[in-house]
């Protein structure tokens, strides 16, 4: 245990010396990021000015909070794409990588947690600006302060678990953007990134509650900005574990099967 | 420890790979029907290496040598064969295992490009385990046989291939393994910093006795480094033994070199001359000969100096592929 603690906090604190090494690109990437919610808030604040300053019961400083809330959550979200999935099989990285007595899944956990600890720094100042231009509405008790913190980390984690399994199926086919882009689009729409996850029918939102993807935005975002109770907020924690653990079993069985069929290709 | 430190036993592997002809009527036929070839990279070879050996591991591009190199280090799975190295059945790849070897890859790098080299060896440290006095003993140690004071500094793309491959040298020995692998350490680099990097790894295995299994393309690794050597082509063993018997086994010729005190003579009675010009001549005779010849020629002409020498041992890898390539 000692060995991975030791492990995760010098991966992370390597992880924040490469990202430091490029401050312009950082920017430029965190400017990047705004562009999505900005045009999601814009479009729904529109909305709700229309329809008398609220839109399933969002009023437009709550569609702020929600956004900008959102720009935190989508940085806790960053994991390590099965894009580079495949680029680290097509490059020969992860045939270094196994060389490690260590399972990569600990290098991609420890290194993306590393790597938020410069992104959420840098996303203070656009944070401050979009709360400057929107006026978000935001008044959250202590129980939703400390169940958001606990939250945007298991979303992180389930959101990892999801995109590692899919990551590993390019130990079979080497190729996995086909997959991912339909993955992507379903998550778009089930995660509450696209919308909030309460404007969608009711229908959606049942079948949401049973997939992973709500439980990586929608439900960190709300447990700060909404006003769950603390039941709910429990329940949404329980639910993150839940997901986490299933992703570590399919992961584990994937693995197994799919390390058989590497062939360390490129190099 | 075991006795023998890599134990190889019909080891193979075959790949299933698609194949089509070129154009668009084959690529679409292919959509909906594939043709696979059997590719055997390794086929049924068999070596055993003991504690401490330094075994050079030779063969022409597509040989099997990085194949058989994955297998041992536990990166490929065989399709058939058992191997065993330090115990441990690579394919499980059991951290004890993975603890105690490395796989260094002369065109592949483990290192950080953005950071110092430094910042990759704090991270190899926490990968590895290894215990902070112990750490920086070995770093210290390793960065100043390697000439590397200085440079260790500086992010690593700022560094010459050549500096390069050293620092990925040290990040790769940093924990101390007991078996190396090395493919192709001094690929790309000039004469000097391949014989620095022979002779550190010459050092390591002299120091830690360490076992080392080589693959080089140049023929200075595999003099300077080994005594043995065991050499693969399409997949297959063709020769596994000393060094010095390889080359009695597949070279035929001796070149003699003769510096003449009157500086002028004639040699070809004695075999085919290769080179002569004042003072000094080259002939080939045959191996068998050598005795005869070199007696005649010490009797017959005014010798100032003589050498005999095997061909150049690239020379006679060379021959042996293309006999091989040849009968198959």
């Amino acid at each position: 245990m000692k060995r991975y603690i030791d492990f995760y906090l010098t991966a992370m604190k390597f992880a924040v010396l490469e990202q430091v090494q490029y401050r312009a690109q950082n920017y430029f990437y965190m400017v990047g990021m705004i562009v999505e919610p900005t045009i999601y808030l814009v479009v729904w604040t529109t909305i709700a000015r229309q329809q008398g300053g609220s839109v399933g019961g969002y009023t437009t400083g709550g569609l702020a909070a929600y956004y900008i809330v959102w720009t935190l959550v989508r940085q806790m979200n960053v994991v390590l794409t099965p894009y580079d999935w495949e680029n680290r099989i097509q490059h020969g990285r992860l045939s270094m990588e196994l060389m490690r007595p260590m399972h990569p899944i600990h290098w991609d956990v420890a290194y993306f947690a590393g790597w938020k600890f410069v992104m959420v720094f840098l996303w203070i100042p656009i944070a401050v600006v979009l709360s400057l231009i929107f006026k978000p509405t935001l008044n959250p008790t202590g129980w939703q302060v400390g169940g958001f913190f606990i939250a945007i980390w298991g979303a992180y984690l389930v959101r990892t678990m999801m995109y590692e399994m899919l990551g590993l199926i390019t130990l079979w086919t080497t190729r996995v953007s086909a997959i991912f882009e339909l993955f992507f689009a379903l998550e778009l729409i089930l995660s509450g990134r696209f919308v909030p996850m309460t404007l969608m029918p009711a229908w959606v939102q049942h079948i949401a509650y049973y997939l992973p993807f709500q439980w990586t935005f929608f439900f960190p975002i709300n447990s700060l900005v909404g006003s769950p109770a603390p039941i709910d907020l429990l329940t949404g924690l329980g639910m993150q574990l839940m997901w986490i653990l299933i992703g570590v079993a399919v992961v584990k069985v994937v693995w197994h099967f799919g390390i058989h069929r590497f062939s360390s290709v490129g190099n | 420890m075991p006795v023998t430190i890599i134990e190889v036993s019909d080891l193979s592997k075959h790949y299933k790979v698609p194949v089509r002809q070129a154009g668009l009527k084959a690529a679409t036929r292919s959509l909906f029907k594939r043709t696979y070839n059997t590719i055997r990279a390794v086929d049924g070879i068999s070596f055993t290496i003991q504690p401490g050996e330094v075994v050079g591991f030779l063969g022409p591009n597509g040989a099997g040598k990085t194949t058989t190199l994955k297998m041992l280090s536990g990166l490929l799975f065989p399709t058939a064969g058992d191997p065993k190295v330090l115990g441990f059945q690579p394919s499980r790849r059991q951290m004890d295992f993975l603890s105690q070897i490395t796989l260094v890859m002369g065109n592949r790098s483990q290192l950080s490009w953005d950071l110092p080299a430094l910042d990759s060896f704090e991270l190899q440290r926490a990968i590895y385990a290894i215990p902070r006095a112990e750490f920086i003993r070995t770093r210290d140690e390793f960065i100043e046989l390697l000439e590397l004071t200085g440079l260790v500094n500086k992010p690593v793309r700022n560094l010459s291939l050549g500096e390069r491959m050293k620092v990925e040298i040290i990040g790769a020995l940093l924990h101390q393994p007991k078996v190396l692998f090395l493919d192709e350490p001094t690929i790309g680099l000039d004469v000097t910093m391949q014989r620095r990097i022979r002779t550190f790894v010459e050092e390591y295995n002299r120091r830690t006795g360490a076992t080392v299994l080589l693959t080089s393309h140049y023929m200075a690794d595999v003099e300077a480094l080994c005594k043995r050597v065991i050499v693969i082509h399409n997949g297959k063993l063709l020769f596994d033994g000393d060094l010095a018997a390889l080359v009695d086994r597949f070279s035929a010729f001796k070149t003699i070199g003769v510096t003449l005190a009157n500086g002028f003579g004639s040699f070809n009675q004695y075999g085919e001359v290769l080179d002569q010009d004042a003072g000094h001549v080259t002939i080939r005779i045959p191996r068998e000969k050598t005795p005869d010849v070199t007696a005649r020629i010490l009797a017959e002409q005014h010798v100032d100096d003589m050498t005999i020498e095997d061909p150049p041992i690239g020379d006679i890898i060379e021959k042996v592929f293309a006999q091989k390539s040849a009968e198959t």
